[in-house]
């Protein structure tokens, strides 16, 4: 709101009415008003719009492979468990080898870029040093190139020093976050107060110290949220480790799953099998949004009163 | 592994990759190349240890045998995306200079691409000299690209021939056309009889089925003309085809939508899609994508432009081919030879992978069936096996990938319009088009 403020009382209400005192009120008076029925028909639109294809992928996954082009779209049938029968069966359980690559990358991935994207943004946030608002501006400037294009010029480095076809081609460059970086160090300018630094600091205690105790805990629920974008971002990556790994061993799902689908124009895609490889592969990330929806959460509220 | 004067792309080779051309990618390659030829002849200790790209299905099956048999050369197969997708991903392995595996699936026609960006090892003298005879000459030619230089070893290949739906044929008292013509006719008789029927699409998105269909009407579409190459796109022969085609989806008696989509299987399944003009390998297609009509389908031979002289193209088909980065091309080859031309090798492919081999000397032990999914139809690879005599030669040239995806742009809209002169128009801008880019590549083009 503080973006707001400079413009004066009168000029604001008549560029926004006689409304906008009532509404002002019942801001300040909690959320408590019923949710207009325009808003939640929006909402539920929505919803639909982004369940209706996880629908889809739940029901073919129940058919059988002659059943998935001849039967009614939203008929469900009883050949799930065969279908995962299947998968699991498929060269002697390699999904299960690309679903534990795909966790490996992940969570391991994620975990060292929130710590990273953690410390670059405290330290990007809290200390002033020369050429902070370069390296912050070439930040910037990374979150708004895709991570697609970098994949052949970084393909290209690592082929340099001997590591793609190596679970590192994958892990390493899924480290470095732009964006994550720059979350955390706008998080750490709004939920770290600098005066609790130069007082932990009076206590003598030294600059590391301070950020792992008070400093990390401070930003937790934005970390979680990094954490979720950086899980999310390498589960679902497809370029980057289908350029890097030749070894079809160290494929994380997605670079697997494509190579059942294209098999070549004189082989039949296996359908049945993929669809079902992709339910089972979105399970997890279902799984970790229940489990860590109650931090975004808060985050969720957090900002928007920082803003 | 000198460079060979027969073929006009070699000389150009280093100029460009991706349009990120640079002279230290081709100097890479040109390197791992060298040292490839050097390190092998050293005697090494320990088994030989081989990486295999490859999508057939169920190679892995072979490859074990193989291992078995051989403790001293053991392949690993990575299994890869089909086609173009692993062919880029092995120019990009090139370039890098690292990372390229020793063997490669490789398809016909994105040989001359390899071999134009230094991708391929010259096998020939590692060659057993009884490879060669093991194959028609057709087939043969393009694995050398006419020259001295062998780029790899067929595997298989893909005549095209003609599968019906004998139910619906014999409920509407038509045979299996003989000739174009009659095609042209059973058409517009099954579309009159229903017309939600069709008895083909003009798929837009299959442009090896096209240049199939062209190479049947005696098309070549690229030629070797001294040090330069010739594109011959829009000649009489494909604007046969061409108009052929436009004309029957002008009239509205074929389908316009492309293959191998939900609701093109969707229409091979409820009986709505009746005939189908595809290769050898259609029977699985077909027990995948539409089991529940088997015993009802049918195959012969495809339909002619001049029924005294039978003609036929191919559609698909790949090779194994040993990579310029390979430091065993020699332990390489031999597994290749097995894979390709031995008595086991063959019957493997047929047996797991399902492929129509390439090699003639085993085919017709190795195919004593018929496909499963034709058990009504016993004589299946008899008539294939004729077919597959009457394939034309054909030249594909080092930038097929430009050529197809100009035919997926043009003739998806030619299709969309349902205009005959649209399909015709559609083969100009493939001709200038990929003249255009042979050019800018650096080729010489005559």
């Amino acid at each position: 709101m503080s973006i707001v403020s400079p413009s004066t009382p009168s000029a604001r209400s008549s560029a926004s009415g006689p409304s906008s005192a009532p509404r002002l009120e019942r801001r300040s008076g909690g959320m408590s008003n019923k949710p207009s029925i325009l808003t939640t028909g929006i909402l539920l639109i929505g919803a639909a719009y982004c369940l209706f294809p996880v629908l889809w992928v739940v029901i073919a996954s129940t058919k059988s492979s002659s059943e998935l082009f001849s039967t009614f779209t939203l008929a469900p049938s009883v050949h799930l468990f065969e279908n995962i029968g299947d998968l699991f069966a498929y060269r002697d359980g390699l999904f299960l080898r690309w679903g534990w690559n795909t966790v490996l990358y992940a969570v391991g991935g994620a975990a060292v870029s929130t710590f990273v994207s953690a410390a670059a943004g405290y330290g990007l946030a809290k200390y002033d040093f020369r050429g902070k608002q370069l390296f912050f501006s070439a930040i910037l400037a990374g979150v708004l190139l895709p991570a697609v294009i970098l994949a052949i010029p970084q393909y290209l480095l690592f082929a340099k020093i001997g590591l793609t076809d190596t679970y590192w081609a994958v892990f390493l460059p899924s480290i470095l976050s732009p964006y994550g970086i720059y979350l955390s160090r706008i998080y750490a300018g709004a939920a770290v107060p600098t005066e609790m630094i130069e007082a932990a600091r009076t206590d003598g205690a030294g600059d590391v110290r301070i950020f792992w105790q008070f400093g990390i805990p401070m930003m937790l629920p934005g970390l979680v949220t990094i954490f979720l974008f950086q899980f999310v971002g390498i589960w679902n990556n497809y370029m980057l480790p289908y350029i890097m790994l030749g070894d079809d061993g160290l494929f994380p799902i997605t670079v697997g799953l494509s190579t059942l689908l294209n098999q070549g124009s004189s082989q039949p895609a296996m359908y049945t099998t993929v669809i079902t490889g992709s339910l089972v592969a979105i399970l997890p990330l279902i799984a970790l949004f229940f489990v860590l929806q109650r931090y975004w959460q808060v985050d969720l509220a957090a900002g928007a009163t920082k803003g | 592994m000198s460079v060979n004067p027969q073929f006009p792309a070699l000389r150009t080779s280093r100029r460009r990759f991706l349009g990120l051309g640079g002279a230290a990618i081709g100097a890479a390659a040109a390197g791992g190349l060298l040292a490839g030829c050097g390190n092998d002849s050293s005697g090494e200790s320990g088994p030989v240890e081989l990486t295999f790209w490859a999508w057939a299905p169920e190679i892995e099956k072979l490859v074990e045998i193989w291992n078995q048999q051989n403790p001293d050369i053991t392949v690993t197969v990575s299994r890869q995306d089909a086609g173009d997708a692993a062919a880029t991903k092995l120019l990009t392995a090139i370039k890098a200079g690292k990372g390229a595996p020793d063997l490669m699936q490789a398809e016909y026609q994105a040989i001359p691409s390899m071999v134009a960006n230094d991708a391929l090892a010259d096998i020939s003298e590692h060659l057993n000299s009884e490879t060669p005879g093991h194959f028609n000459d057709g087939v043969w030619n393009s694995v050398t690209l006419g020259s001295d230089a062998v780029y790899a070893i067929p595997q298989d290949t893909g005549p095209l021939q003609f599968y019906y739906r004998e139910d619906v044929f014999s409920d509407l008292g038509i045979d299996a056309p003989v000739t174009w013509e009659e095609y042209a006719e059973a058409a517009r008789t099954i579309h009159e009889a229903d017309p939600s029927m069709y008895l083909g699409t003009f798929s837009s998105k299959d442009p090896g089925l096209f240049a199939g269909l062209a190479q049947q009407a005696g098309a070549s579409w690229w030629g070797i003309d001294g040090e330069a190459w010739s594109v011959q796109i829009d000649d009489d022969a494909t604007r046969k085809v061409a108009e052929f085609w436009g004309g029957l989806v002008e009239e509205g008696v074929i389908s316009n939508q492309p293959m191998y989509t939900p609701e093109w299987n969707a229409a091979l399944n409820d009986g709505t899609q009746v005939g189908w003009v595809s290769a050898v390998w259609a029977p699985g297609v077909l027990a995948g994508n539409a089991a529940d009509t088997q015993g009802k389908w049918k195959m012969a031979t495809i339909p002619q432009w001049d029924a005294a002289s039978p003609a036929t193209g191919n559609w698909g088909g790949s090779s194994t081919a040993v990579t310029s980065q390979s430091a065993h091309p020699e332990a390489a080859v031999k597994f290749a030879e097995w894979l390709n031309t031995s008595a086991d090798g063959v019957a493997g492919l047929v047996e797991h992978s399902a492929v129509y081999p390439a090699d003639t000397e085993h085919a017709s032990t190795a195919l004593d069936a018929p496909p499963a999914f034709f058990d009504n139809q016993p004589d299946f690879y008899e008539i294939t096996e004729k077919n597959a005599e009457a394939v034309q030669s054909f030249t594909f040239g080092p930038n097929v990938n430009v050529t197809y995806s100009l035919f997926n742009d043009e003739f998806s809209s030619a299709s969309e319009a349902r205009s005959q002169q649209a399909f015709v128009d559609a083969l100009g801008a493939m001709q200038d088009g990929t003249v255009d880019d042979l050019t800018k590549q650096g080729f010489s083009v005559k």
